[in-house]
C-alpha cells in the first residue's frame, strides 16, 4: 500500500494557467522517490499542492496520504499528519536564532523523546549546536539547508518533501546534505525529493519520475531511469552511443516519450 | 532654564509612553498581517467608553479597566476572524483589507455616537492630574507618572510575551514567514488572532490613560492614533523596539516644539516627521531593509 497516492491531479494558477495536467504517482512507505524535470515543469507546484499551500487547489484529482484524502485541507492540518515540506528557499525564520528555529520544529510535540531527537539532530549536524545562538540568516547556504533538514526531522515526518535540497550549494556541501538524506531515509522516513540535479537525486533514490510540462512522462526505478537513453542524454548529460562520428550533434534531440 | 526643559522632556516622555502603546499595536498588526489598522484608535475609543459606563455605575476602577481591555481585545479578535479571514479567503488584497479596517473605524464611530452620544464627557478617573509631586526641579502630576508607568508596563509585558513565551515565538515566526509556519503545523490563524487581540488591548490601555487628560468624545483617539502611526513610521513599521523609541522621541520632540517654537505646530510635527523619515530613511530608525541571501 502506497503511503502517498497522487491521482490525476490538476493544478491551475489564477484559475486558468495549467501547472499540472493530471499528474499521478505513488510513493511507497520508506522509499526515496525523486521527481526530476526542467524548470517550469511543475515540480515545485506538485509539492506545494500536496502540502496544501495553494488555495483551492488541486482543481481536480485526488491526493491520498495514509488512506486519508488530504486534498483541500488546510496546510496546518496536513502538516500535523506528518507531511513535512521543506521549500526551495528552505522556509527558515531568518530573524530567529538557530535554536528558536529548531524549537519551532518541535511545535505540538509533547512526547518524552524531544530531547533525544534534538540530540540526534545535533549529532547529524554538529554545526547547528555551534551556531545555536546565531540568527538563521547569518548561516551559509549549506548550514541553512542543514538547519531546514534538522528542523524537519524534529517533526518526526512520515513523509518528508524536499524541494531542490542541492540548490545553490557547492558540490561538496550538496554531497553532505545528500548523505544526511540517506541517513534520514534509513530511519524509515519516506522522502519525496524534487531535484534538477538528476545524478545526485537518482544516486540516492529507489524510484523516480520525470515531470515535463505538467505531466509525468516516465516513472520507473532509479536504476532504470539512469539507463534510459533519454534521461541519460537530457538529464545526466551523457552522450548516447549512436552519436555521429564527427562529433556533430543536433542542437536538440527529439525526445521519445 | 535647564529645569524648565527637563520639565518639558518629562511631559513629552509621559505622552510618548502612551503613544508607544498605540504604536506597538499598529506595528504588531502590521508585522503579522501586513495590514495597517485604521480602526486602531476607534477600538480604543469604544473600550474606553465601556470603562466610562462601568465607572459611572460605581464599579471599581479595576473592574472598569478589565472590562475595557476585554471589550477592546474582543473587537480586535472578532474583526480578524469575522471579516479579515473571510476577506482573505475570498482573495482580498492588502489594500482591500486596509479599507476594511477603515470601514470598521466608521462603524465603531457610528456605534459610539449612537450609544453614548457625541457630547464630550469626563472620565471619572481615580488618578488625579492636579495632585503633583516634585522630583528635583521637575513637577510631576500623578496622572503623567501613571501614564509613564502604564506605557512601561504595557511595553514590558509585550516584550515578555513576544520574546520569552512559546506563543510569542510562534507570533514572531508567523509574522516572518507565514508559509513556513503553516508547514510546521503552527496554528497561524489563532496566532494572528491573538496578535490582533493583544494589539487592541494595548491601545485600550493608552485610551484609558489618555481619556482623563483629554475629554472623552467619540473621536478623542484620532489624534493619539495618528501620533502612534507617526511614531511607528519613525521607528520602522516592522520593528517593535522601534515603535517605542519612535514614540518617545515623538513625545519629547512634540513637547519641546510646543514649548519653544509654537504651540500651533505641536500636532503638525508628527506629520513632518513622517515626511522626513520617508524621504531620508524609509525603513525607519530601527527597521530593517529587506535583504536576502541564498
Amino acid at each position: 500500500m502506497a503511503l502517498l497516492k497522487v491521482s490525476s491531479v490538476e493544478t491551475l494558477y489564477f484559475d486558468r494557467i495549467y501547472a499540472l495536467f493530471g499528474v499521478s504517482l505513488e510513493v511507497e512507505e520508506g522509499e526515496i522517490f525523486a521527481v526530476l524535470g526542467p524548470n517550469g515543469a511543475g515540480k515545485t507546484t506538485l509539492l506545494r499542492t500536496i502540502a496544501g499551500l495553494l488555495k483551492d487547489q488541486p482543481k481536480k484529482g485526488e491526493i491520498v496520504f495514509d488512506n486519508r484524502r488530504i486534498h483541500g485541507w488546510q496546510p496546518e492540518s496536513i502538516a500535523r499528519l506528518g507531511v513535512v515540506y521543506v521549500p526551495e528557499d528552505r522556509g527558515l525564520f531568518k530573524e530567529l536564532t538557530v535554536r528558536e528555529n529548531l524549537e519551532l520544529g518541535l511545535w505540538g510535540r509533547r512526547d518524552a523523546d524531544v530531547a533525544r531527537d534534538l540530540e540526534s539532530v545535533h549529532g547529524m549536524f554538529p554545526i547547528l549546536r555551534e551556531r545555536a545562538g546565531q540568527e538563521a540568516e547569518t548561516l551559509s547556504g549549506g548550514e541553512q539547508q542543514m538547519l531546514a533538514l534538522g528542523r524537519a526531522m524534529l517533526r518526526r515526518p512520515r513523509l518528508l518533501m524536499l524541494d531542490e535540497p542541492s540548490l545553490g550549494l557547492a558540490p561538496r556541501i550538496a554531497k553532505v546534505v545528500y548523505e544526511a538524506l540517506t541517513a534520514i531515509s534509513r530511519t524509515g522516513t519516506t522522502i519525496l525529493l524534487v531535484e534538477q540535479n538528476a545524478r545526485l537525486a537518482l544516486g540516492v533514490a529507489r524510484r523516480g519520475a520525470i515531470l515535463e510540462a505538467g505531466r509525468v512522462v516516465l516513472e520507473d526505478t532509479a536504476k532504470a531511469l539512469m539507463e534510459d537513453e533519454n534521461v541519460r542524454e537530457l538529464y545526466l548529460g551523457v552522450g548516447t552511443a549512436d552519436e555521429p562520428a564527427q562529433g556533430w550533434r543536433q542542437y536538440r534531440r527529439r525526445r521519445r516519450w | 532654564m535647564i529645569d524648565q526643559m527637563l520639565q518639558y522632556v518629562f511631559t513629552g516622555l509621559s505622552a510618548g509612553s502612551l503613544y508607544a502603546l498605540v504604536a506597538l499595536g499598529i506595528v504588531l498588526i502590521y508585522r503579522s498581517t501586513r495590514v495597517l489598522n485604521f480602526a486602531h484608535g476607534d477600538i480604543a475609543t469604544v473600550a474606553t467608553f465601556v470603562a466610562y459606563s462601568a465607572l459611572s455605575q460605581q464599579y471599581s476602577f479595576f473592574v472598569a479597566f478589565g472590562a475595557a481591555l476585554v471589550v477592546g481585545a474582543a473587537v480586535g479578535v472578532a474583526f480578524y476572524f469575522g471579516v479579515l479571514v473571510k476577506a482573505q479567503r475570498e482573495g482580498a488584497n492588502l489594500l482591500g483589507m486596509v479599507i476594511l479596517t477603515l470601514g470598521l473605524a466608521l462603524i465603531i464611530q457610528g456605534a459610539v455616537v449612537w450609544y453614548w452620544g457625541a457630547e464630550p464627557v469626563a472620565l471619572p478617573f481615580p488618578i488625579s492630574d492636579t495632585r503633583t509631586y516634585t522630583i528635583g526641579a521637575v513637577v510631576v502630576s500623578q496622572l503623567s507618572l501613571a501614564s509613564l508607568g502604564a506605557g512601561l508596563v504595557g511595553s514590558l509585558l509585550l516584550y515578555l510575551l513576544v520574546q520569552k513565551t512559546r506563543l510569542g515565538l510562534a507570533m514572531r515566526a508567523t509574522s516572518e514567514n507565514l508559509m513556513a509556519a503553516q508547514t510546521l503545523g503552527i496554528p497561524t490563524r489563532m496566532v494572528l488572532g491573538v496578535s490582533w487581540g493583544v494589539a487592541a488591548a494595548l491601545s485600550v490601555v493608552a485610551g484609558v490613560f489618555l481619556a482623563p487628560a483629554l475629554l472623552l468624545d467619540p473621536f478623542f483617539m484620532l489624534d493619539p492614533f495618528l501620533k502612534g502611526f507617526a511614531a511607528a513610521v519613525l521607528g520602522g513599521l516592522n520593528s517593535l523596539p522601534g515603535a517605542v523609541v519612535g514614540a518617545l522621541i515623538l513625545g519629547v520632540a512634540e513637547s519641546l516644539t510646543g514649548a519653544y517654537l509654537a504651540i500651533q505646530f505641536k500636532n503638525t510635527l508628527a506629520f513632518l516627521i513622517i515626511i522626513v523619515v520617508l524621504l531620508v530613511r524609509p525603513e525607519g530608525l530601527l527597521g530593517k531593509e529587506f535583504k536576502e541571501r541564498v
